[in-house]
């Protein structure tokens, strides 16, 4: 019976391996090969090359919205990172004189 | 603050303001076009994250091997620096990409490698702020992991293939676009002075803060 199991698992195994290469061989065989480009081909592609600012409006990336949304980026990133900075230190110095004002007043300094 | 704050402030204020008209007036680059002019601030900024870095590190190992407090604020100052000069190079750089290589973003070395060491800046200020007791070292350590990144962003461009510029572009400038660049490099170099000053003064004021509470309670 156990001899019997591992027969079946190993047919199983080998299926399982087989079957996607065999179906991959075949579909591979039924695709048509691409066939070499003449020259004259070759030549008329090359003459089809559109220059990018010759492209409708609609295929063209708005370059100047790309560059300005990146400076406006830049500039509040480094505007909101001083903002907060300049904020935490002004909390931390008005604690500081608060507690140094506490100590004189109480006579512990 | 130190006395030469405030001109240096001043300073770099006045070349910020003046940048946008340098890069306005540089030439436009052949095959990018408008867009390219984006890297006037993308190198730079990309630059101090890699400087912040590398302070990150320094500091820590300064911090780890000496115990220095002063070290290990220099440290949590580099490593916010290091996150916000990442930020920028990392938003920057797709908002080109998406114009130049038609794509936001590719998963190519340069680009995932930054990303890893920004995500490690980002690590260090998460295990500062909720590691508890002891996160400083351990945060410490892990800045050395982030400075031993730096090499490997920086020449990765050169040893992979990859379609982010390499490392030879920036010495082959042409003087009309070098000039702008220089420019704007050397006002992020002050602005990453200044705020790696100002930020290393609040944490002076914090420990101040931190020694005042323990007198009272003494």
């Amino acid at each position: 019976m156990k001899t019997l199991r591992s027969i079946v698992a190993a047919v199983l195994l080998l299926v399982g391996c087989v079957t996607p290469a065999v179906a991959r061989q075949s579909a591979d065989s039924s695709q048509p090969q691409p066939q070499p480009q003449s020259q004259s081909q070759k030549t008329e592609q090359q003459n089809a090359f559109i220059p990018i600012e010759q492209l409708p409006p609609q295929e063209q990336l708005p370059a100047a919205r790309l560059l300005i949304a990146a400076y406006v980026f830049v500039l509040a990133a480094l505007f909101l990172y001083v903002v907060s900075v300049s904020r935490r230190v002004g909390a931390v110095r008005r604690e500081v004189q608060r507690l140094e004002a506490d100590l004189k007043r109480t006579g512990r300094a | 603050m130190p006395k030469w704050y405030t001109p240096v402030a001043i300073a770099c204020g006045l070349m910020f303001v003046a940048s946008p008209l340098l890069i306005a007036n540089a030439p436009y680059e052949a095959t990018m076009g408008l867009v390219q002019k984006i890297f006037y601030y993308h190198m730079p900024s990309a630059v101090m994250f890699l400087v912040a870095a590398i302070v990150c590190g320094i500091a820590s190992a300064r911090y780890l091997f000496g115990g220095s407090p002063h070290q290990d604020r220099v440290a949590w100052a580099a490593a916010e620096l290091a996150v916000l000069f990442g930020i920028i190079t990392l938003v920057t750089g797709p908002l080109w990409a998406r114009k130049a290589w038609g794509v936001w973003w590719q998963w190519d070395v340069r680009l995932t490698s930054s990303l890893m060491g920004w995500m490690v800046a980002v690590a260090y200020l998460l295990v500062r702020r909720y590691g508890g007791p002891g996160s400083d070292k351990l945060a410490a350590g892990l800045a050395l992991f982030g400075m031993a990144n730096v090499p490997f962003i920086y020449i990765s461009v050169n040893y992979w293939r990859t379609i982010h510029p390499a490392t030879s572009v920036v010495p082959t400038l042409p003087v009309s676009m070098g000039l702008p660049l220089w420019f704007c490099l050397t006002a992020f170099v002050l602005l990453f002075v200044l705020l790696l000053k100002l930020r290393i003064y609040l944490e002076e004021e914090r420990a101040r803060l931190d020694a005042l509470y323990l007198s009272i309670e003494e």
